[in-house]
């Protein structure tokens, strides 16, 4: 592994771990072993969510019959006038606070604080089932109030129906399996499960879960606000 | 010791000043809805903010920053191929368009049956 004069000018002590944590041959990634397993599955799940928003973003250029207003469709009315977008304004604050406590959970889980991570972990997933909840509700609202379907609807472009229902559906299903890992994950840590192994197991959700956010964060840019 | 050996521990003040800035972040794109800014100024700020906790939850809160470099390349360069897939599409977007109108004619005025029937 000789290294070219040439680049050792340019050699920072980064891209020397680079070359050289890729020929060592034996271990490239140096961490648990889950969570370099979870990365990746996370970068797929990254081209199947990027393929969905790019087939939304093609049936959305290329409609000549204008896309519906979300700002309108997602409006609530409590009482006085409806106030625009303002259930996904929350679902957004719902999922960020989720994100919050299951960065605790991670942080506690590392100090071996059983009772605080087990505690975060289940908050988490109470904030998951909650987010689940209002896009029920949401979904509910679409469909039999305002009769949106996959193949049209009242307001604009046949194709809002699919990208929407394909999109936060797929979405919402990470949400809800996210919900049953992470209460597995809880229980686990509330009868000592990892004591012995380590609470890696907690990072490791916790990856799952902030991609679920992340995704989120693209999805109410370019679905919602766009 | 064990523990210094187990992943990654920061302080928790990182943590939560990252949540307060998504918080203030996503509080200021939902102000770009509720304002209804349009054109360039809407979907500059859109994606601005949207750049802006994207990055904050991959660093602090996936701990992208603190990993090395083998990890981040392998996990962060792969999806810029994605960047030629939705280029290709945006130009075969326009393609679509373009033909549809060509042959059917753009509906300017759609059907609006109950949602906002008085303001058209």
């Amino acid at each position: 592994m000789a290294q070219s004069p040439g680049n050792a000018v340019l050699a920072h002590d980064a891209v020397t771990d680079l070359v050289s944590d890729w020929s060592a041959e034996k271990e490239v990634f140096k961490v648990h072993w889950g969570k370099a397993m979870m990365w990746i599955f996370l970068l797929s799940d990254t081209f199947i969510f990027t393929s969905f928003l790019t087939g939304y973003m093609k049936v959305r250029i290329s409609s000549t019959v204008p896309w519906p207003n979300a700002s309108e469709i997602f409006a609530l009315s409590f009482g006085g006038d409806p106030i625009p977008l303002i259930l996904i304004a929350i679902m957004t604050f719902v999922l960020i606070t989720s994100s919050g406590t299951m960065a605790l959970a991670v942080n506690y889980g590392y100090r071996r604080d059983r009772i605080k991570t087990a505690t975060l972990l289940f908050i988490t997933a109470a904030f998951g089932l909650t987010f689940v909840g209002m896009q029920a509700f949401e979904w509910t609202k679409l469909i039999v109030d305002e009769g949106v379907r996959p193949w049209g609807n009242p307001f604009g472009a046949a194709q809002f129906g699919a990208s929407f229902f394909m999109i936060t559906g797929f979405h919402g299903l990470h949400v809800s399996g996210g919900v049953a890992y992470l209460t597995y994950v809880a229980i686990g840590v509330m009868n000592g499960r990892y004591e012995k192994k380590g609470y890696d197991i907690v990072e490791i959700a916790g990856l799952y879960w902030h991609f679920v956010d992340l995704v989120w964060v693209f999805i109410f840019a370019f679905f919602y606000l766009w | 010791m064990a523990a210094a050996e187990e992943g990654q521990q920061h302080p928790l003040s990182i943590y939560i000043g990252i949540w307060v800035l998504l918080f203030v972040f996503s509080a200021f794109s939902y102000m770009v809805d509720y304002y209804q800014l349009q054109g360039y100024l809407r979907w500059n700020l859109i994606l601005i903010f949207m750049m802006l906790k994207a990055g904050f939850i991959v660093a602090i809160f996936m701990h992208m920053a603190w990993e090395r470099l083998a990890l981040i390349t392998a996990i962060l360069l792969p999806p810029l191929a994605l960047l030629v897939l939705i280029g290709l599409m945006s130009i075969e977007g326009d393609y679509t368009y373009l033909s549809r109108a060509e042959f059917f004619g753009v509906d300017e005025a759609p059907v609006v049956e109950h949602h906002h029937a008085s303001g058209h």
